[in-house]
């Protein structure tokens, strides 16, 4: 198999110029369905930040908000903690089943549809189409030397480019604060450094990457070509030629002739439709391939063409080699997309989307930590008890102000809980805890001389909000003088 | 080079460069990796000259930039001392009190006087105020001159023993050394001390040591033997002791007694510093 169709092998050079592509214009089912994902994907990309979430006077009322100096995360009614960043993980842990599932049934559909490399690829190349002209028009205008036309149109085009580029990264930092004011910001000069800094690396990698490098990143830079040709199997349906039905492959004229001289024909008329439209520049008749990211656009121009000339479509076609191997010796074909390995996928997916779902909703909104004194472990009071220091940590994440009782259980009757600067109701500290925020305090567990303990006793404790009774708790230790 | 060799198993042209038999092929590397690799030469010649990076004999070269991670170190370590100053202004004024309930100055009073305490105080009291014989703890509830806050910002302010003219002072005579008590006698208020919190020494008659104690140590530590805070006499009836509670520590603070010193940190530290630490060594065990 040739690695790279865009590469011109020159046999003295160990090093190759990437050959340009130049995509026709193509119509029908499956560029009406890329179409309608790039409008989707951008257009979620572009707006979820605009989107309005009341959360009260004192949170932000962006919907979708990373709050780097806040330290959380927000997903309209979800927030996210930094210590809850397993959600994060779990997010990511779904997105790859979901990738291994959609590569069970259909190949490299995120590769062909829904990855950003190649729905701003798409886009690039829908600007450049507009400006200058289909296929022909643009070989034919690069080949011509620079003239008035030329350059208006050249500069025009990278000009769009550039004006995505910059929305794109535009976009990309109004998820980190509040959308409005960033670009009041922005375009007044007052935004911080890091705004523009971080405008300015994405307008770089979009111009760049969607402008020039295109197929060269899938090609080169991609590690998923390599992931998901370890984990297809054969009964992915691919984008594939079904070459059992195409070769051996002749114009139509050639074809006709040679049909009635007795001779198989296929249904391949060698028009190089396919290889026109492919974003990739690859020969989808040379099978499956590094290149190729399965958009499909070529099916859609085999199917033009084949309906003009009067021949069944699908010659090339979401379809397994097996199938192809089955149908060349009489058998029919099978799809099977319903197997042990999709259902596993499916399952995996159910079941962590489960997990996470069910704790999510399950989460306490309070919490305690408790960090002991390093030094010293215990310190030996004037009546011969002892007290330990402990740091305690109370989290409150709901919106509104709380206060927890604390408390703390393990340790024989006598001994005392005091929290500094903290005033006790009913024998036990109420630490009040601000909204939607932490509160240390250190906490002082005295334990009285007359009581006997070992060097270590096991204890808990436990905050009680006042008002609704929710809880949380955490254990420690208490460590007294060894006895003897 | 201009070897147009096809391998015939993969169909491309090799190199020509051959071992035992074993043909190199030539799959070209995209021309654009190259310009990349020049590129990052250039940026790093570039490096070399914008930024700091050829080691001199006793130097090295600043580059054009004259970056420096220690300057910039710095100037983070002024800001952050110009912010603390900003805050520092509200502990100044406010009351040890004020400071104790207010939970934003009290975080930062926490801060700076952690931090103070580790930089001064952490030689002879240890890092987690425990202290070692002779030095007293700060962590439990047994306080000489007192564990009130006022009571420990003023034992910061002056020391013990120290150069200041109002230093917290006092002064054990000798009793054994400068033969106010004849060894026999020392054995036996020893006994009597000890029996106080349940201890005992060998061969001591208590009742003649209760006689001795009446006779020579009440005057400061008191009748009862539980101390009297504004001379520093330490409660003798408690479980803590700053010189060893066994029998032999207790013979000898009585023989030669013990004059542990203290610098005042009135002069060397601002006053804001001192309101920080005596909230810090408050918070760690202070009382009353």
């Amino acid at each position: 198999m040739r690695v790279d169709e865009n590469v011109t092998t020159g046999g003295d050079s160990y090093y190759a110029a990437a050959k340009k592509n130049y995509p026709a214009a193509v119509s029908g089912r499956l560029r009406t369905i890329k179409w309608s994902v790039l409008i989707i994907t951008l257009g979620i990309y572009y707006f979820l930040p605009f989107i309005r979430w009341d959360r009260g006077p004192d949170a932000p009322g962006q919907a979708v908000l990373i709050d780097m100096a806040g330290r959380k995360a927000y997903f309209f009614g979800v927030e996210i903690w930094p210590q809850e960043v397993y959600y994060l993980t779990g997010l990511l842990v779904l997105a790859s089943v979901a990738l291994f599932l959609m590569n069970a049934v259909a190949g490299r559909v995120w590769c062909g549809y829904l990855c950003p490399q190649t729905v701003w690829t798409d886009l690039y190349f829908a600007v450049e189409r507009w400006i200058e002209g289909d296929r022909r028009d643009r070989i034919v205008r690069d080949r011509a030397p620079m003239s008035v036309g030329k350059f208006v149109r050249k500069a025009t085009k990278h000009l769009i480019w550039l004006l995505i580029a910059v929305g794109t990264g535009g976009a990309w930092v109004l998820y980190f604060g509040d959308a409005p004011t960033i670009i009041k910001d922005a375009f007044t000069g007052n935004a911080a450094p890091i705004v523009y800094i971080w405008v300015g690396i994405l307008t770089f990698t979009t111009y760049s990457l969607a402008g020039f490098m295109r197929e060269q990143v899938c090609v080169y830079m991609c590690p998923w070509p390599r992931i998901q040709a370890a984990l297809t199997d054969e009964w992915a349906l691919n984008v594939t030629y079904r070459f059992d039905r195409g070769e051996p492959r002749m114009s139509v004229r050639t074809g006709a002739r040679a049909k009635e001289a007795g001779a198989s024909v296929g249904d391949c008329i060698d028009c190089k439709a396919c290889v026109q439209v492919c974003p990739t520049g690859v020969d989808i008749r040379e099978g499956m391939q590094l290149g190729c990211i399965q958009c499909g656009l070529c099916i859609d121009a085999c199917d033009t063409v084949m309906t003009k000339v009067g021949r069944e479509p699908g010659l090339i076609g979401y379809d397994t080699d097996m199938n192809i191997a089955r149908r060349q010796e009489g058998k029919p074909a099978i799809y099977r997309i319903v197997r042990p390995r999709t259902v596993l996928y499916a399952a995996l997916i159910v079941i962590i989307g489960g997990i996470m779902a069910y704790t999510l909703a399950n989460r306490a909104f309070q919490g305690v930590s408790v960090l002991h004194d390093r030094n010293p472990l215990y310190v030996t009071l004037s009546d011969g008890g002892a007290r330990n220091g402990y740091t305690v940590r109370l989290i409150n994440k709901r919106p509104h102000e709380r206060h927890f009782a604390l408390t703390v259980s393990g340790l024989p009757e006598g001994f005392a809980v005091e929290a500094q600067g903290v005033a006790a109701a009913g024998g036990k500290p109420v630490v009040t805890v601000p909204p939607d925020t932490t509160r240390e305090v250190r906490v002082l567990v005295m334990v009285p001389g007359s009581v006997a303990l070992p060097a270590s006793t096991p204890i808990d404790f436990y905050i009680v909000d006042t008002e609704n009774g929710e809880k949380a708790s955490t254990s420690d230790f208490f460590r007294a003088k060894p006895p003897g | 080079m201009a070897h147009e060799e096809i391998d015939k198993v993969s169909g491309v042209a090799t190199t020509g460069h051959e071992w035992d038999g074993i043909k190199e092929l030539n799959n070209p590397l995209p021309r654009w990796w190259l310009w990349v690799f020049y590129a990052c030469i250039l940026f790093a010649v570039g490096y070399v000259f914008v930024y700091p990076a050829v080691p001199l004999a006793s130097s090295y070269t600043k580059g054009l930039l004259g970056h420096s991670q220690r300057a910039s170190a710095l100037a983070e370590t002024a800001a952050g001392q110009a912010a603390r100053a900003e805050v520092g202004k509200g502990l100044a004024n406010a009351s040890l009190d004020d400071i104790k309930t207010d939970p934003k100055m009290l975080e930062f009073a926490m801060a700076q006087g952690r931090a103070a305490f580790g930089d001064n105080c952490a030689p002879c009291h240890g890092s987690g105020a425990t202290g070692s014989k002779g030095y007293p703890n700060l962590q439990d509830d047994d306080w000489l001159w007192g564990g009130t806050l006022a009571d420990i910002e003023h034992t910061i302010t002056v020391g013990i023993r120290s150069t200041s003219e109002d230093t917290r002072m006092n002064d054990m005579p000798r009793f054994g050394a400068d033969g106010l008590l004849d060894v026999k006698q020392v054995r036996n208020v020893a006994g009597y001390v000890l029996s106080l919190s349940g201890g005992s020494v060998q061969g001591a008659d208590v009742e003649a040591g209760k006689q001795i104690f009446a006779e020579n140590c009440t005057s400061c530590h008191g009748e009862d033997a539980k101390g009297l805070q504004e001379l520093g006499a330490p409660n003798l009836t408690d479980k803590v002791w700053l010189y060893g509670g066994d029998e032999a520590s207790v013979i000898n603070t009585v023989t030669y007694a013990h004059r542990g010193v203290m610098p005042t940190w009135g002069g060397r530290l601002d006053p804001v510093t001192i309101k920080s630490l005596a909230i810090y060594v408050h918070d760690l065990g202070g009382g009353t």
